[in-house]
């Protein structure tokens, strides 16, 4: 087996889930909830030329995606070496 | 020069291009044809992902489709972009580390059942043709407008090109391929566009000049503009959408999960060497898709305010026919403009009320930008050979989901278990050849639904694979016949839903008559609910998943020990 212990094992996958259900939170609040669910709200704030929801809706959203792919990379690079179950 | 010439010279070059790729990386193995030898760096992967996903419809139409939606529009920028948080979250990484070819690979091993692969084997059949026709006709509109050529030899010649590179270099050809299209079809997309946003605002970057304030010094914000000459001409405000929450929000999340479900993406995450490479491709792919993803917006409402100014004139009072710009003149002829001088002052007018005389198809948006602001020859020419990379790439990755699945899931893991990798070889790229003609021949005969399908290709995705496969690596007492149960609940109840709607009584296809609000293109969350909900409650009645099976899930959890892609 790759861990030393069965608790590693699972500390891992909790730590590994706790991180991607981080992400996902701010995957949603971004996408579904700045650019649809609260739209209406935030297009009252002007932000450049943009209405606030608007500019999340059909830009702002997808900068995020990009951003919380390299950080959940970053991250679980990190968990995986303390864990020992990188590649080499 | 004029715009013919310099167009056969850039679409011709590039196809050399194409075609001296192909050469170089053949495939000499079934692993190289299907995951080309998993050898794959993970940027070239990212691109070569970027250009797999971004198909004619998001080069030559998703602009235009936004353009005429404003803000509802987002559906796609959200749904075609989000779905890759999803991918690289949630699938990629294990699928990797699982290591095998195909999904309907995964899905048959992880499900330990026949059935549970057949059933994938079909959906991603069906998937992929519905979305490879599509493309072929795309690279038809392409060449009978700018080449003139009519569109049955403008399919001929996109059906040879794809045949050569697929069916001699399998995924590696396809793959370094695929780079080269993902350069010049950015490249062709981003050069009009920055020239239309300095034109129209001043800004280099269309991703601000998108917010800022129009160039003729007025101090208006273009935005602003916009919506005031949309509410002035009887449309809607282009920031305000008119479609409903609940079926934005419907229609977005099918969109996501259905593109986290499609073979022809998933695949691409085979061909990296390690897990750690399958998350960091994701991440490059979607930084790829957002270069255009975010230009495509800006496009979109630069694009309409030309158009209206144009057309109307900048005193909105209609322009006269007889000086209209040549684009007007040569749109109409393939029948994309058309005008109807309804009260015989011979002058154009374009409105969302009684006073419109035009029709223009949204199709045209990108493709007649660079002309409707007057941009130099060449531009025009690299748009033209843009779409032709667009559609040709995504055609090849999806004629290479086909051939795999026929000769590797159906031959090799169904039918002929015994058959020499020489063998298999041979079928895969059988089945890419017949797969082409296929497709081409609907490109040439474009059943009139190709367009409803699509929304049902990404149903299909949403409703079958994702949930199916989300179980398989989350909950590994998943088992087969809560699994199998889930994929026929979710695709029976979206395929009725989309099939009554679409075919069986279009008229009725109404919010009023929606099932809570959520119009056919969104139905395929709902069946993705739907999928979960039975195959739980299945789940609860037939037992756990046998303790083997348990441990493989467990064992694709961590990255540490994968192999390459491999077919046992």
């Amino acid at each position: 087996m790759a861990f030393k212990t069965e608790e590693d094992k699972k500390a891992y996958w909790r730590d590994n889930l706790s991180l991607m259900l981080k992400l996902l939170i701010v995957w949603f609040v971004v996408s579904f909830g700045c650019g649809i669910l609260f739209v209406d709200v935030l297009n009252e704030v002007r932000f450049f030329g943009f209405k606030l929801g608007f500019w999340f809706a059909q830009q702002g959203a997808i900068y995020v995606f990009v951003a919380l792919i390299f950080v959940y990379v970053r991250q679980m690079n990190i968990l995986d070496k303390r864990y020992g179950v990188d590649e080499e | 020069m004029d715009v013919q010439i310099l167009t056969f010279i850039i679409v011709g070059a590039s196809f050399l291009l194409y075609i001296g790729i192909a050469i170089w990386a053949r495939a000499g193995s079934t692993n190289e044809f299907y995951v080309a030898g998993g050898g794959v760096h993970p940027i070239a992967n990212g691109m070569a992902t970027a250009a797999d996903w971004m198909s004619a419809a998001s080069f030559i139409s998703m602009a235009g489709l936004i353009s005429f939606m404003g803000y509802d529009g987002a559906v796609y920028l959200l749904g075609w972009t989000g779905g890759y948080v999803l991918l690289a979250l949630c699938l990629a990484p294990y699928l990797r580390k699982f290591g095998k070819f195909t999904v309907p690979d995964f899905i048959g091993d992880r499900y330990y059942s026949q059935t549970a692969r057949t059933v994938a084997v079909l959906c991603a059949i069906f998937v992929c043709f519905t979305y490879v026709a599509g493309q072929m006709r795309g690279v038809g509109v392409v060449f009978s407008r700018f080449l003139e050529v009519d569109i049955v030899s403008g399919v001929v010649i996109g059906m040879a090109i794809v045949f050569f590179y697929t069916v001699l270099g399998g995924m590696k050809g396809i793959t370094y391929t695929q780079v080269a299209q993902y350069c010049v079809l950015i490249f062709a997309y981003l050069v009009p566009t920055i020239f239309i946003s300095i034109i129209v605002t001043g800004h280099f970057l269309p991703q601000t000049g998108f917010g800022a304030t129009l160039a003729d010094g007025s101090g208006v914000y273009m935005l602003d503009k916009l919506d005031g000459l949309s509410l002035e001409l009887g449309f809607n405000e282009y920031t305000s959408g008119t479609k409903s929450m609940i079926d934005v929000f419907c229609i977005t999340a099918a969109l996501m999960v259905g593109t986290a479900g499609l073979p022809h993406v998933i695949v691409r995450f085979f061909t990296v060497p390690k897990v750690r490479d399958a998350r960091y491709s994701a991440g490059w792919a979607l930084a790829f898709i957002a270069i255009l993803y975010t230009t495509a917006p800006s496009l979109a409402s630069f694009g309409r305010v030309n158009m209206i100014e144009t057309i109307n004139g900048t005193d909105q009072m209609g322009t006269n026919y007889s000086d209209a710009p040549s684009w007007i003149t040569n749109w109409e002829k393939t029948g994309l403009i058309t005008w109807d001088d309804k009260n015989n002052d011979g002058k154009m007018f374009y409105s969302g009320d009684e006073r419109n005389e035009m029709n223009v198809d949204r199709d045209i948006m990108v493709m007649a930008n660079p002309e409707i602001a007057n941009l130099p020859a060449w531009v025009i020419a690299l748009v033209a050979a843009g779409g032709v990379a667009a559609a040709l790439s995504t055609s090849a990755g999806l004629l290479l989901v086909i051939s795999t699945s026929v000769s590797h899931d159906l031959l090799k893991r169904n039918l002929m278990p015994n058959i020499t990798d020489r063998k298999e070889l041979f079928y895969a790229r059988l089945a890419a050849g017949v797969a082409i003609c296929i497709a081409g021949y609907f490109g040439i005969n474009p059943p009139g639904f190709v367009a409803q399908v699509v929304a049902f290709a990404f149903g299909l995705a949403a409703s079958s694979f994702f949930p199916a496969i989300i179980m398989g690596i989350f909950m590994k007492r998943m088992n087969d016949k809560g699994a199998i149960a889930g994929m026929l609940a979710g695709i029976t109840f979206t395929t009725v839903y989309i099939i009554y709607f679409k075919f069986v009584n279009p008229a009725a296809n109404i919010p009023e008559n929606w099932l809570f609000d959520i119009s056919p293109e969104g139905i395929g969350t709902i069946g993705m609910l739907v999928n979960f909900a039975v195959a739980l409650v299945v789940m609860k009645f037939t037992g756990e998943s046998p303790e083997e099976i348990q441990q493989l899930v467990e064992d694709i959890r961590y990255p540490k020990g994968a192999g390459e892609a491999s077919a046992h």
